[in-house]
C-alpha cells in the first residue's frame, strides 16, 4: 500500500521556513558545483575548439607546446611540397607556418597580461575554417597590420580598429577583429608571418598547421612526417593537441569543484538530516495511525525519503536557476601550457544542470535516509501514546 | 490596605473583529496571610485573572497594586523583575523543565539574584526539606511521580521567599492522595510560613482548605 | 557563568542536532579557512619581493632571453650597485606535477646580491668551485629526502625533455623568514654548456637606495628601446606580483565561494536554532513566569547558538590547519608556500561567532517576545 504522496508535499508546505532553508542551503551547493564546472567546461570549451580534427600541427619534436619549439624555413617548404596536404581553392597547400609569441598588453582596468601574437600564412583562413572577419578588413600582406581577436577587443588598450599597439620595436596597426568560433584564437592577435618573424625571433618558425587531404589517414601522415630523416619533427592532431592544454587547468578546477562542493554538501545533507529529523517526531502520532492502519513500514520509508527527495529537488532546481545567469559571462586566466591569457565564457551546459539536479537529489536521499528509518522503525504502540 | 488590590479590571479577547469579553469591572482585595480561592467553571476567566495578577497578562482596563507597587503600570522589563522578586507560581502541569534534576529546577528563580552558590543551595535544600523531597534532590522530573513533581513546583514557587503564591489547579491532574499532600503542604505554607495564596481551582476539595471563596462566573465576581 | 548549565542542558537536550549542526560548521569553517588560505598564499608571493632590487627582463615577455652583453653595461648605471643574473629552468625531479623554482644564476654574484639564503661557508665554497653544483633549500631537501652530496637527474620543461642533467648537492641554505625553502640553484656556466644556445632570462640589479627605482628603471628601459633585445625593469616586488597574476581571478572566486559557504552553513544553522527553539516554547514561558525577563532568554538562546558555531569553527579552523600543515600541502605544486595564517583562523573564528549571532537572531527574538498567558494556555 502505498502513501498518497500529496500528503508529503502538504507536509513540507506546514513547515515552508525549514524546508526552504533546507533547500536554499542546497542550492548553494548546488550552485557552486556548476559555477565551478561550467567554468572547467568553458575554458575546456575554448582550448579544444581551437583544433580541428581535419589538421596536423607540427612542432618540433619533443615539444608540448608552441612556445618552446622551433622549425626552420626548410622544414616549413619540405613539409608543403607533401603529397598529403590538402589543396585550396588557389591550387596552392593549406598550410600555415606559424611565428608564436607572447606580447605584454596593458589591460584597460589596470596591470597587463601576456598575449599570443600569431603570424601566419595567407592561407591560415582557409586552414582553419571557424576563423572569420567580423569587423573592418583583411591584413595586406607585406604591411605592418594586425587582426585582433573578439575575446580581448575592449580588454586591452590600442583594440579598436584604427589604433595601433606597439610591441618587438614596431607599430602595429589593427585593420580588423575576427571571431573563431570561441575558442581561444579569438584571445590571440594574428599578423602575417613574414612580418612578425623578423620582428621576433629571425627565421624560425614555431609551428607548421596543414590541413589533411584524408583526414582519416592521420596516423600514416603522422608517421610519414616523423620518420622523414630531414623532419625533427612531432606531428599532432591539431584537436587533440589543444585538448591536451587544457587538461591541466581543467583538472585542477574539476578537483577544487568537487572538493568544496563535496564540503559544502557535509553542511547540507546534515541540515536535511535536521529538518527530517525534526518531522519525524513532529508527526509521530500519524505515523502510528498509518502503521496501526496496516501501512507497512517501507511505504513510511519510502514516504519520507520522497518527502527528503522533494526538498533536495526544490533546492535542485533553485540551484540551476541561480546559475543560469551566469552562462556566457566572460572571464579570462592564464592558459599555464602557453603561458598566455585566454578569455573564455562560464558554460552552464543541460547535463551540468542534469549534474546538479543529481547532486542535490543524492544529498536529499543520504539526509532523508535515517530519519526515514526512524520513522519507519517506530514501535506502533508508543507512537500511539504520543499522540 | 489590602496586599492585593484590583480595582475595575476589565479583560476584552478579539477574534477578528468580534470583541468577546472575559469580565468587566472586577474588585477584589486580599489582605496578607489570606488563602484565597477562586472557584467558577472552566472558561469563567480565573486563570486569566490569575495571569493577570502575575503580569503575564495585559488587562483592557483597570488595575492591579500588590503591595503598593501598580503591577498594571511596569514595563515588561519590570514585571520580569518583580515576578523574580514577588510572585512564586504553581501550574496544573508542574511545568518542571525535564532536562534538570529536582534540585536544578528549584534553584531556577534563584539564579536571577544575587545570592553565592552556596546561599543558593542552602536555600533550594531548605525549600525541598520543606516539600519534604530533600532525598529526591538529584532525580529527573521522569523519575518523580505526579505528586512529587507538583511538591517540587511548589518548592520551585517558594524558595525565592515570594510575596505572593499563585497556583493553577494545581491538583487538577493528581490522584485523591498525592492531591491532599499538596494541598495540606499549601496549608502549611500558609499557616506556617504566613504565605499569601490565591488558589484557582473547580475541584471542591481544594475549595475546603481555604479561608475564603469566591466564585467567577460569567464575567460576574462573587463571594 | 550560573547560567552555563541551562544552556548546555538545552545544547544536549537534542544531541544528534547538537552535533550534526556543530560538524555542519565545522566543514564549513574548514572550508572558508582553506579557501581564505589560497588567496593569502597568492598575495604573500605578491609581496615577497624586495623593493631595493630590480628585476631587467624582455619587454615582449619573460620567457624571452637577454644578451650576456648587456652586463657590462648594466653595472655603469648610476644608482646600480650590483648586477647578476638568473634563468629560469623548470626543473622536474621524477614526477612534473611534483612543481619547486629551479634557477640557472651567475654564483659569483649572485650571493652578494640575494642575503636572503644562510650557507654554511664551507658548503658555500664547495657549491662555488664545482660546475655541476646545486644549493638547495631546507625545504626541497626534505620532501625529496635529498642528502648533501648526493647526485641527481633533474629533466627541463625549457630544454629537450629527453635531456638529463645531472647535479650534485653541495650547499643547502637556511632562508630568513618569508623566503622559500624550497629553491633549487645551480651554475650558470652549466646551463650554457649544456643547453648551448642559452642566454640570461633576467638581470638582477641592486640599488644603491630604492628611491632611485623609477630614474633606473626609466634609463635602461630607454636606452635598450630600439634595440632587438628592449627590456622592462621593475621593481623586484612589482615583477613578482605580475608572476602571480598570472593566476587570473583566483582571489575573486575564491572570494565568491566563500560568500556561498557562509550563507549555506547560516541557513543550516538558522535552521536548527529555529527548530530547537520551537520545541522548547513552553519551557521558555514558565522561565518568564519565574521571572527571566526577556533580555535574559534572549541572551541564552544567542549564546546557545553561539557556542555551537563557535565550536563548529575552532574544530573546522584547527582543523585545517593541522591537517594542511601536517600533510604539507602546496596546492599541487601551484601553491608553494601555503599556509593557514593565525590571521585567517582569526578572520575564520570572527565569522564562526557572526553566525552564531545571526542564527541565533531568530529564535532569540522568538523567545524573548513569546506572550506567556497565550503559550501557557495552549500547551494546557
Amino acid at each position: 500500500m502505498k502513501i498518497p504522496l500529496i500528503y508529503n508535499i502538504r507536509s513540507v508546505r506546514q513547515r515552508p521556513v525549514s524546508t526552504l532553508f533546507t533547500a536554499l542551503g542546497m542550492a548553494l551547493v548546488v550552485l557552486v558545483f556548476i559555477a565551478m564546472m561550467a567554468l572547467s567546461r568553458g575554458f575546456r570549451a575554448a582550448i579544444v575548439e581551437t583544433g580541428s580534427r581535419e589538421n596536423v600541427l607540427v612542432v618540433r619534436s619533443g615539444s608540448d607546446n608552441e612556445l618552446t619549439s622551433g622549425l626552420g624555413r626548410a622544414t616549413a617548404q619540405t613539409i608543403a611540397g607533401m603529397p598529403f596536404v590538402a589543396e585550396g581553392s588557389t591550387g596552392r597547400p593549406l598550410i600555415s607556418p606559424e611565428v608564436y609569441v607572447l606580447v605584454s598588453l596593458d589591460r584597460l582596468d589596470g596591470g597587463d597580461a601576456l598575449v599570443v601574437a600569431r603570424g601566419v600564412s595567407p592561407q591560415a583562413f582557409e586552414v582553419r575554417k571557424n576563423v572569420e572577419i567580423i569587423a573592418g578588413r583583411m591584413i595586406n600582406s607585406g604591411a605592418p597590420e594586425i587582426l585582433i581577436g573578439k575575446s580581448i577587443v575592449g580588454r586591452f588598450a590600442g583594440t579598436e580598429i584604427g589604433e595601433t599597439i606597439r610591441f618587438a620595436s614596431r607599430d602595429w596597426e589593427v585593420v580588423g577583429h575576427f571571431a573563431a568560433g570561441g575558442s581561444a584564437f579569438e584571445s590571440e592577435i594574428w599578423g602575417e608571418n613574414e612580418q612578425f618573424m623578423p620582428a621576433f625571433r629571425g627565421e624560425v618558425f614555431q609551428s607548421v598547421t596543414f590541413r589533411m587531404s584524408d583526414p582519416s589517414a592521420f596516423e600514416a601522415v603522422k608517421l610519414a612526417l616523423e620518420e622523414d630523416p630531414r623532419l625533427p619533427v612531432g606531428a599532432h592532431r591539431e584537436y587533440d593537441f589543444y585538448a591536451s592544454q587544457s587538461e591541466l587547468l581543467t583538472r585542477v578546477i574539476s578537483i577544487a569543484a568537487v572538493f568544496i562542493a563535496g564540503i559544502m554538501a557535509i553542511g547540507a545533507v546534515f541540515g536535511a538530516v535536521n529538518t527530517m529529523y525534526a518531522a519525524v517526531s513532529a508527526r509521530a502520532p500519524e505515523i502510528a495511525v498509518l502503521l496501526t492502519l496496516g501501512f507497512r513500514p517501507l511505504s513510511v520509508l519510502s514516504s519520507f525519503l520522497f518527502e527528503a527527495l522533494v526538498i533536495a529537488l526544490i533546492g535542485g532546481v533553485l540551484g540551476c536557476l541561480f546559475s543560469l545567469p551566469l552562462n556566457g559571462l566572460m572571464t579570462s586566466t592564464t592558459n599555464w601550457s602557453s603561458m598566455s591569457e585566454v578569455a573564455f565564457a562560464f558554460s552552464v551546459t543541460p547535463d551540468l544542470l542534469l549534474r546538479g539536479m543529481i547532486f542535490a537529489a543524492v544529498m536529499g536521499l543520504i539526509g532523508g535516509f535515517f530519519p526515514a528509518r526512524r520513522a519507519a522503525r517506530q514501535p506502533v504502540v508508543k507512537a500511539a501514546r504520543q499522540a | 490596605m489590602a496586599l492585593l488590590e484590583i480595582r475595575d479590571l476589565s479583560k476584552v479577547y478579539y477574534r477578528d473583529t468580534q470583541k468577546i469579553p472575559v469580565f468587566e469591572d472586577i474588585d477584589l482585595d486580599i489582605e496578607a496571610g489570606e488563602f484565597l480561592v477562586l472557584m467558577g467553571p472552566s472558561g469563567s476567566g480565573k486563570t486569566t485573572l490569575l495571569n493577570l495578577v502575575a503580569g503575564l497578562d495585559e488587562p483592557t482596563t483597570g488595575t492591579i497594586s500588590v503591595g503598593g507597587e501598580k503591577v498594571t503600570a511596569m514595563s515588561r522589563r519590570q514585571l520580569a523583575a518583580w515576578r523574580s522578586d514577588h510572585v512564586g507560581f504553581i501550574f496544573q502541569l508542574y511545568n518542571l523543565l525535564p532536562v534538570l534534576t529536582a534540585f536544578q529546577n528549584v534553584e531556577l528563580p534563584l539564579l536571577l539574584t544575587h545570592l553565592s552558590k552556596s546561599e543558593r543551595r542552602d536555600h533550594v535544600n531548605t525549600a525541598l526539606d520543606v516539600v519534604g523531597l530533600s532525598d529526591r534532590a538529584d532525580h529527573f522530573p521522569r523519575q518523580l511521580s505526579g505528586g512529587q513533581e507538583q511538591r517540587v513546583a511548589i518548592a520551585r514557587a517558594i524558595v525565592s521567599d515570594p510575596t505572593l503564591i499563585l497556583a493553577d489547579e494545581p491538583t487538577g491532574d493528581l490522584d485523591a492522595k498525592s492531591a491532599d499532600e499538596v494541598l495540606t503542604l499549601l496549608q502549611r505554607l500558609n499557616g506556617e510560613f504566613n504565605k499569601t495564596i490565591l488558589l484557582v481551582t473547580h475541584d471542591q476539595r481544594a475549595a475546603d482548605r481555604g479561608h475564603a471563596v469566591m466564585h467567577l462566573d460569567k464575567g460576574v465576581l462573587t463571594r | 557563568m550560573k547560567y552555563a548549565r541551562l544552556v548546555w542542558v538545552n545544547l544536549m537536550r537534542n544531541k544528534r542536532r547538537t552535533i550534526l549542526t556543530t560538524i555542519s560548521v565545522a566543514a564549513a569553517l574548514f572550508l572558508f579557512v582553506a579557501l581564505r588560505s589560497v588567496n593569502t598564499t597568492l598575495d604573500e608571493a605578491r609581496d615577497v619581493g624586495s623593493e631595493s632590487r630590480m628585476v631587467v627582463r624582455n619587454a615582449i615577455s619573460v620567457v624571452f632571453s637577454l644578451p650576456e652583453a648587456y652586463y657590462n653595461w648594466l653595472t655603469t648605471v648610476p644608482g646600480v650597485s650590483r648586477v647578476t643574473w638568473g634563468n629560469w629552468f623548470h626543473g622536474i625531479y621524477q614526477d612534473p606535477r611534483d612543481f619547486f623554482p629551479s634557477f640557472g644564476v651567475d654564483v659569483d654574484g649572485y650571493f652578494d646580491i640575494y642575503f636572503e639564503m644562510v650557507v654554511p661557508e664551507d658548503q658555500k665554497q664547495a657549491f662555488l668551485r664545482e660546475r655541476t653544483a646545486a644549493m638547495v633549500g631546507t625545504g626541497l631537501m626534505e620532501r625529496f629526502g635529498w642528502r648533501l652530496g648526493q647526485t641527481i637527474n633533474l629533466t627541463s620543461m625549457i630544454y629537450s625533455p629527453d635531456q638529463s642533467w645531472p647535479f650534485t648537492i653541495r650547499a643547502v641554505y637556511t632562508p630568513i623568514p618569508g623566503w622559500t625553502d624550497e629553491a633549487f640553484y645551480f651554475h650558470y656556466d652549466y646551463l650554457y654548456e649544456m643547453s648551448e644556445w642559452t642566454q640570461p632570462g633576467w638581470y638582477v640589479l641592486e640599488l644603491e637606495d630604492p628611491s632611485l627605482a623609477a630614474t633606473v628603471a626609466t634609463t635602461i628601459d630607454e636606452h635598450y628601446e630600439n634595440s632587438r633585445f628592449a627590456t622592462r625593469t621593475e621593481t623586484e616586488r612589482a615583477f613578482q606580483s605580475g608572476m602571480v597574476s598570472m593566476y587570473g581571478n583566483v582571489g575573486l572566486l575564491m572570494n565568491a565561494v566563500g560568500i556561498a559557504v557562509f550563507f549555506a552553513i547560516l541557513l543550516v544553522a538558522a535552521n536548527a536554532m529555529m527548530m530547537s527553539g520551537r520545541e522548547r516554547t513552553s519551557e521558555v514561558a514558565v522561565l518568564k513566569t519565574l521571572g527571566y525577563s526577556d533580555r535574559l532568554l534572549f541572551g541564552l538562546v544567542v549564546i546557545e547558538a553561539a557556542i555551537i558555531t563557535v565550536v563548529g569553527g575552532a574544530l573546522g579552523v584547527f582543523g585545517a590547519k593541522v591537517l594542511f600543515e601536517g600533510t604539507g600541502f602546496q596546492g599541487m605544486g601551484f601553491l608553494p608556500g601555503f599556509e593557514v595564517k593565525l590571521s585567517t583562523a582569526a578572520v575564520g573564528m570572527a565569522i564562526a561567532i557572526l553566525l552564531g549571532l545571526i542564527s541565533g537572531l531568530v529564535p532569540a527574538w522568538q523567545a524573548a517576545r513569546l506572550p506567556v498567558a497565550h503559550t501557557l494556555r495552549r500547551v494546557a
